[in-house]
């Protein structure tokens, strides 16, 4: 039967309670004893199991140099289930999911390696039924996807045996660490899989307040008129945390918060901020907004007036004493990574020409809080005295995107007296509610769910990832000459110079 | 919990207000209203049901009990506001005496303003919902055969008095099983030769699922009684073999297709929480459902 000719008679556009559940696959992951693997994507799929959106026919086969049987992983994947899964645990759905789980003791450099799995998909086809649809999910350093690309081609795992049946890759950030290395990596990736089958994962764009930007701008009437120069100051986007690096020294040094959050997280979000309303909602229409808009962004010519960087502190934090960054363990003494990172760009076309948009963030800073910030400009004319509007700042407007999930606008508005006209600033605001947000899906549960679909909007294409790194190059290139980082205390809002960047401009960040 | 007696809907209104102020949250993201039409006996599983899906759906709940009799009219209510509970409001009303014949002059006030209404019968829904006096406030309306004692007749009630906008429950508990039907049927699939249903005896979730199939399938569909609760088996044979979905235990099912090796799927009975998720999640009108009831209310009669 010819794929084309088929229509599913029991799928009908209309019928608004059939959920989309993924087709017959057997996902394999590498790198399943990564943090990663362990708190998120495994968890992720047990959730979309509980959610009844995989399918019967569905595998997972993890890959480590480990000497486990399949049991011994399925213990793994059930006690990381348990641990971090959002949905309750039912045995149903774990002895639905242990029938698929399977593991292979490897290394990722071996071809051999490679063969046992084709094996072991092969076998899953006939005992699972998951029809030669294989995903591969690379939970693993980047220096390493070379060598698993190379033998996922030669082994011919890559290749999809017959015309109905697929082949997919998920890769997770950092995609590369510069422009050349992001093109390197994508070109590999373009020789092994044909670019409709690669899933760039940047969990930020699953999350629902993310696309919850593009419904509040384009799905309504009152916002997008001011959307421009005539009425927005500046737009501010920050991401804290309050976390140091943790245990991830390893990674993290030499690449350092530019790369690690404004290369890919931050300037998505300014993408989708700045962007024009794509023709539709499909992937490629959004994503061609995407790059124009990353296509128009320039970066001011003084690099070191509008940039900032710093490296956090020994202090304290909330009240608990902290350790400086190259104090922590496995950081050189004389490293340079900068763990904050802030910069002013612009976005050069007619909607935004003058408008800065100012990118922030950084570890231990006063709290973990994502947001996009518009800031309006100040009424043209204030026909109150003076003082009475004293206490009245800009009007803004912030999609707060983790944690309090919601947008809230801040206006002026009488403070109640009787004898003058005293304006003060207020805020409206909606909250996607505090238990709500326990019952909307992960983001990794939405994007697994997409890759085992084969619906790409919200994966970055390798453009997106290029002119990301175009923009970033430039800066990273002139903080290389400049040696060391400034220091900032932890615990606060980041290095003085990044205070004294934006008031260069005459603004003040808003303490997010 | 607050209690009033022989009050009206205007002082249950500012009592939850009030309620709120003395909370610190005056302002509240309630996204509907949902008026429970109730008696005493379903009245407490039914507010329970509704109080659980309002951290999905953040709503006010006003459950309705008419208490008609010949004594004087009053109106007695118990108020509970956010809590351990979730985000919603509870507002349990007692309508005695010739009050009881008047419940929307009780209800209006309590609507919450410019956000969808949802009136839920959790048994003994009027002939035609929509020109029920509560009824015709609300952009969906909710029933439930099952718990009626002549399910079947039910259904075709529920047919012949369909407005859209009317689901019923019935058909809400058959969504894991349309699921997983459809995505079996995602593979391209030789044509269907005819079906088979096993379930509990007059069963209304099974005899929509046959509707449903004999349309979509367009084969005709045989139901056998069990035991079992609920739907146990689904068994559909094609010109290459058969594909049968089989639950015994109400929990776990087993997918068995000619030519492919089976699969469990977990397949748990729905309870009224997750039911009531789901028809929240979509306020518009449910056509397919519209065309399963009037399609089964038209070939019975």
């Amino acid at each position: 039967m010819p794929k084309t000719d088929y229509m599913n008679p029991l799928r009908d556009p209309e019928d608004q309670r059939l959920p989309r559940i993924a087709g017959p696959c057997a996902l394999v992951l590498f790198g399943v004893t990564g943090d990663l693997s362990c708190k998120k994507v495994m968890p992720a799929i047990y959730d979309l199991a509980n959610r009844g959106l995989l399918p019967p026919g569905f595998a997972l086969v993890g890959f480590a140099r480990r000497d486990w049987d399949h049991q011994d992983f399925a213990k793994v994947v059930h006690d990381a289930v348990k641990e971090h899964a959002r949905t309750p645990f039912r045995e149903e759905t774990w002895n639905q999911l242990t029938a698929g789980i399977r593991f292979i003791d490897g290394d990722l450099t071996d071809p051999t390696a490679y063969q046992r799995i084709a094996e072991v998909l092969t076998d899953l086809d006939a005992q699972m039924g998951t029809r030669g649809n294989h995903a591969f999910y690379l939970s693993i350093p980047p220096g390493l996807f070379p060598a698993v690309l190379e033998n996922l081609e030669r082994s011919g795992l890559a290749n999809s045996p017959t015309p109905t049946s697929w082949r997919r890759v998920v890769i997770e950030k950092p995609f590369g660490h510069d422009l050349k290395s992001a093109q390197e990596l994508n070109k590999l990736v373009d020789t092994v899989f044909p670019s409709g089958s690669v899933f760039r994962i940047d969990h930020y764009l699953g999350k629902e307040t993310v696309q919850n930007i593009l419904a509040v701008r384009f799905a309504n009437a009152m916002f997008e008129p001011l959307w421009n120069c005539n009425y927005v100051d500046n737009v501010q986007i920050t991401m804290a945390e309050d976390i140091g690096i943790g245990g991830r020294a390893g990674y993290y040094d030499g690449i350092g918060a530019a790369r690690d959050v404004i290369q890919n997280h931050l300037l998505q979000l300014l993408a989708l901020t700045a962007m024009e309303e794509p023709l539709s909602f499909s992937a490629d229409d959004v994503r061609a907004e995407k790059e124009k808009v990353l296509r128009a962004v320039s970066v001011p010519e003084d690099i070191g007036a509008h940039t900032s960087r710093g490296q956090y502190q020994a202090g304290w934090q909330g009240g608990i004493p902290v350790i400086g960054f190259l104090q922590e363990s496995g950081i050189p003494a004389d490293s340079t990574t900068d763990t904050f990172a802030a910069m002013r760009l612009n976005v050069e076309n007619r909607r935004w020409a003058g408008v800065p948009f100012y990118l922030r963030t950084g570890k231990r800073l006063g709290r973990r809080v994502t947001e996009v910030a518009i800031v309006f400009k100040r009424a043209p004319h204030l026909p109150f005295s003076s003082s009475s509007v004293t206490e009245l700042s800009n009007n803004a407007l912030v999609f707060r995107i983790q944690p309090d999930e919601g947008v809230t606008v801040r206006f002026g508005s009488k403070v109640p007296d009787t004898n003058s006209i005293q304006v003060r600033d207020v805020t409206m605001d909606f909250q996607y509610g505090d238990s709500f947000v326990d019952t909307s899906p992960e983001a990794y549960e939405r994007l697994i769910l997409d890759v085992l679909l084969g619906d790409p909007p919200l994966f970055p294409r390798h453009q997106e990832v290029e002119l990301s790194w175009e923009i970033l190059d430039p800066i990273l290139k002139y903080w290389e000459s400049q040696g060391a980082p400034e220091q900032y205390a932890s615990g606060g809002w980041g290095p003085t110079s990044s205070h004294e960047m934006i008031a260069r401009d005459g603004r003040t960040w808003r303490r997010p | 919990m607050i209690r009033l007696e022989n009050t009206s809907g205007g002082a249950i209104a500012a009592a939850i207000s009030a309620e709120r102020h003395r909370q610190g949250s005056p302002t509240t993201g309630m996204v509907l209203t949902m008026v429970i039409l109730t008696d005493e006996e379903f009245q407490s599983d039914a507010t329970s049901g509704a109080v659980f899906a309002a951290r999905q759906h953040p709503m006010r709940i006003v459950t309705v009990i008419p208490r008609p009799g010949r004594g004087s009219h009053s109106l007695d209510a118990e108020i509970a506001v956010g809590g351990d509970d979730g985000p919603g409001e509870v507002a349990v009303l007692r309508l005695r005496g010739e009050l009881a014949d008047h419940a929307d002059s009780v209800v209006i006030p309590l609507l919450l303003s410019d956000t969808p209404v949802v009136a839920f019968w959790p048994s003994h829904a009027p002939a035609v919902p929509a020109e029920d006096t509560i009824g015709r406030h609300a952009q969906r309306r909710i029933t439930d055969s099952a718990t009626s004692e002549d399910p079947l007749e039910e259904l075709r009630r529920r047919g012949r008095g369909y407005r859209p906008g009317d689901t019923d429950l019935s058909w809400s508990r058959l969504t894991p099983w349309r699921s997983i039907l459809a995505t079996v049927f995602d593979q391209p699939m030789a044509p269907v030769t005819g079906c088979s249903i096993t379930a509990e005896f007059n069963n209304p979730s099974a005899t929509l699922l046959a509707t449903w199939l004999e349309k979509t399938l367009n084969t005709t569909v045989e139901i056998t009684s069990t035991d079992s609760p609920g739907i146990e088996a689904v068994v559909i044979t094609i010109e290459t073999g058969e594909i049968a979905i089989t639950r015994a235990d109400g929990r776990t099912a087993t997918l068995s297709q000619t030519g492919a090796p089976d699969a469990l799927i977990s397949l748990p009975r729905r309870d009224l929480t997750t039911l009531l998720n789901e028809d929240l999640r979509r306020l518009d009108p449910d056509d397919v459902y519209g065309w399963v009831i009037r399609s089964y209310a038209g070939k019975s009669t």
